[in-house]
């Protein structure tokens, strides 16, 4: 296969709209994890609330969440899809720079006015889907366009056969577009009007607002960035992907499972029971086919292991991995209605939530940032392999203290809030269990500067080699398709 | 196995369709049966739309992101029904567009907190919560009643709400003005607003202005009242 591609044209992909994501993505992640440490701050020590409208933690709890997943994430993948979809098809990106500038444009302009709108008072309350309907109708022009461009280049590509990478990325637009569709049916005040109300209520309205919810983690977070693991874990390692076979089972049975997890959200709750009871067998059923991706994603390191120890860009990658084997374990426990009974409503969600979004969805971007900067900018590496171990090492510090102070906060606030004494009373009050938490939201803030810090210095890391002096030609735009797969 | 799936990989329209296929079904089978299933809500007597002040205070309470450490949820487990009172019935936030059951616990459940304190209490504490609460983590919120609250349109909003479903008639939208200041006027007669609104529970209009912190309280008197225990058989609840 090299030597076809070798002979083959050269094809000059748009590498311009890939390097403005890969810089959004770089800006959005300190600015995420910027407000991540300050609204852990304002649990740790309520007065950093300033008694004032706009920065309190009901306001700038969205604009976290937003800038972390949206606009640190989304960037990401946008960026890194367009990378993955032209090199593995071959093509210059469908729609011409105009489409591509749109797309980048477009949203960042969505994730400013979401933020923007939150502090000054528009929400809709939906976890994760918080901006109100005339935002949300421009992401999904927005999002349509993104579609556009890339099954564009799908259909224009000069390779017989669609890369795994492709299928991930394919399903995570797809979806994410239908879930924000549905789960954003509202109808407005007025035309003129921000507000508007939720076209579903009460139970019904819950359930959509968790299959968005919790599939906004199986597609935005889990099918986008498996796409990712499919494309950079095989060139930095350079080796082919460990099993074709297993790359498909677990790519179907992912995203036909994935979908029916939500109620695992609303377990005792006033949704009915069977449909709780689906949920829950699901989501144990998801444990698979998640490990079936970590399986694909770790072996592919088969005879190349040596690496982690030179390339910390590839380190990150497989820290991420073994991040995401943990967390979709522990998704399925927490999902059992058993756990779930003492797990709803405490830390421990928070925590579980960290580990795979710090661990896995961060740290397997921050492997490919580390791939991509040089290879697009036309340098030779990094300008500090021992920066980027600094970075390695303190973010899984932070990581660590993060989720462990998160379980240990959330199964005591669980234990203590069923917790009966000799006569039969409940034995304390909630405002106890706040108190019993607060060394560890304390251990928990010191746990996100840690990772704050580390993305700190891959910035530097990273500004310095773009200004470091130009080394190859910049986007080495034939280096395409990873190795194929060996076997079957 | 490999020549079949060939088919789904060598053609992006197939692969396309075929992924929105599989990640269809999952949502369907779960979320449209609860709009036909009888007892996906259970026949209680007492539940209500919101009174306009009600609602207006609902709006704020989303507005300040309450429910990320509020629920408003009471699981049908014994130590939460100890604590907060009977687990939450579906029937008790039907009318809620959209609904506010939360998934965090930084504060204790809301559900059921209508009556449990005085207005005062409450007044006091959205003021300055460790006053009432030394070791709280909640922010101060005392510019709500620094806020006059914006109602001269309040109407669209019960009119919006009856759009996507709430029983609102058009003697409450002609009314809504009228009833929400009403409300908001702890000396006002309140003969027409309680008849068509039962139990709604007057705010304490500490400022010459109705502020946002009286319709904030309004709400939050309201929450989990509605529903008579008492006369409610538990068989009928079993689903």
């Amino acid at each position: 296969m090299a030597e076809t591609m070798a002979l083959a044209p050269p094809v000059r992909y748009n590498d311009d709209v890939v390097k403005k994501f890969v810089i959004a993505s770089m800006f959005w992640a300190i600015v995420g994890f910027l407000v991540g440490v300050f609204i852990a701050a304002q649990l740790a020590w309520p007065a950093l609330n300033f008694w004032q409208p706009y920065l309190n933690f009901g306001r700038l709890r969205p604009v976290h969440t937003s800038a972390v997943i949206f606009a640190f994430g989304g960037s990401a993948l946008i960026g890194t899809s367009f990378h993955v979809v032209q090199r593995t098809c071959h093509a210059r990106l469908f729609g011409g720079k105009a489409l591509a500038n749109f797309i980048f444009w477009g949203y960042q302009f969505f994730i400013v006015m979401a933020a923007l709108s939150y502090v000054l008072g528009f929400s809709k309350s939906r976890e994760y889907s918080e901006p109100e309907w005339h935002l949300i109708l421009w992401l999904v022009i927005v999002w349509v366009a993104y579609l556009v461009a890339f099954t564009g280049t799908l259909l224009r590509r000069e390779e017989p056969h669609i890369y795994v990478a492709n299928w991930f990325y394919l399903s995570f637009i797809l979806t994410v577009a239908m879930l924000v569709i549905v789960n954003n049916l509202a109808v407005p005040v007025s035309i003129y009007a921000a507000k508007s109300y939720s076209l579903f209520s009460g139970a019904q309205d819950a359930l959509v607002q968790w299959w968005y919810g919790h599939n906004a983690v199986g597609f935005f977070l889990t099918a986008g960035f498996l796409g990712m693991m499919y494309y950079f874990i095989p060139k930095a390692a350079n080796r082919p992907i460990y099993s074709y076979r297993l790359s498909i089972v677990h790519f179907w049975s992912l995203i036909f499972i994935y979908i029916w997890a939500g109620p695992h959200h609303l377990h005792w709750t006033a949704l009915p029971d069977w449909t709780q009871t689906v949920g829950m067998a699901f989501s144990i059923m998801l444990w698979m086919p998640s490990w079936g991706g970590m399986i694909n994603g770790l072996m592919t390191l088969s005879g190349a292991w040596d690496k982690l120890r030179t390339d910390p860009g590839l380190r990150f990658s497989v820290t991420s991995v073994g991040f995401y084997g943990m967390s979709t374990f522990e998704g399925p426990v927490m999902s059992v209605r058993t756990v779930n009974a003492l797990s709803h409503y405490t830390d421990w969600g928070i925590g579980h939530v960290h580990s795979g979004s710090l661990g896995w969805v961060a740290m397997i971007t921050f492997g490919a940032i580390y791939y991509l900067v040089p290879n697009l900018w036309g340098r030779k590496g990094l300008y500090s392999m021992r920066l980027a171990a600094w970075h390695y090492w303190i973010s899984t510090l932070g990581i660590v203290l993060y989720i462990s102070a998160m379980w240990v906060a959330g199964i005591m606030e669980g234990l203590m809030w069923r917790a009966y004494d000799a006569q039969g009373f409940l034995q304390y009050a909630f405002i106890d269990s706040i108190n019993a938490v607060h060394p560890l939201l304390i251990i928990r803030w010191l746990g996100g500067v840690f990772f704050l810090t580390g993305a700190v210095i891959m910035m530097y890391n990273l500004i310095m080699t773009v200004r470091s002096p130009k080394t190859a030609t910049s986007g080495s735009g034939l280096i395409g398709l990873p190795l194929p797969a060996t076997g079957d | 196995m490999r020549f079949r799936h060939e088919i789904l990989e060598k053609n992006a329209i197939y692969l396309l369709l075929a992924s929105l296929v599989a990640v269809a079904i999952g949502g369907m089978v779960e979320i449209i049966p609860q709009f036909f299933i009888e007892n996906t809500i259970e026949p209680v007597k007492g539940v209500r739309p919101y009174t306009p002040l009600e609602l207006a205070g609902r709006n704020i309470y989303i507005r300040e992101g309450c429910y990320l450490c509020h629920s408003q949820m009471i699981r049908a487990l014994r130590d939460e029904i100890e604590r907060y009172g009977h687990y939450s019935l579906a029937a008790e936030s039907m009318y809620d567009h959209p609904f506010q059951w939360g998934s965090k616990r930084i504060g204790p459940d809301l559900a059921r907190v209508g009556g449990k304190y005085s207005n005062d209490w409450h007044y006091a504490h959205l003021r300055n919560p460790q006053s009432m609460v030394p070791e709280s983590l909640m922010p101060h919120y005392a510019f709500l009643e620094e806020t006059p609250l914006s109602y001269d349109r309040i109407d669209a909003d019960l009119r919006t709400n009856k759009t996507v479903g709430v029983p609102y008639d058009d003697a409450d939208i002609a009314n809504a003005k009228a009833d929400l200041e009403s409300q908001a006027n702890p000396d006002a007669d309140h003969t027409s607003l309680l008849k068509r609104y039962p139990k709604a529970v007057a705010a304490s209009h500490t400022k010459p202005y109705i502020s946002e912190m009286d319709a904030l309280v309004a709400y939050l008197q309201m929450l989990g009242t509605l529903v008579d225990f008492a006369d409610t058989n538990e068989e009928k609840l079993d689903r």
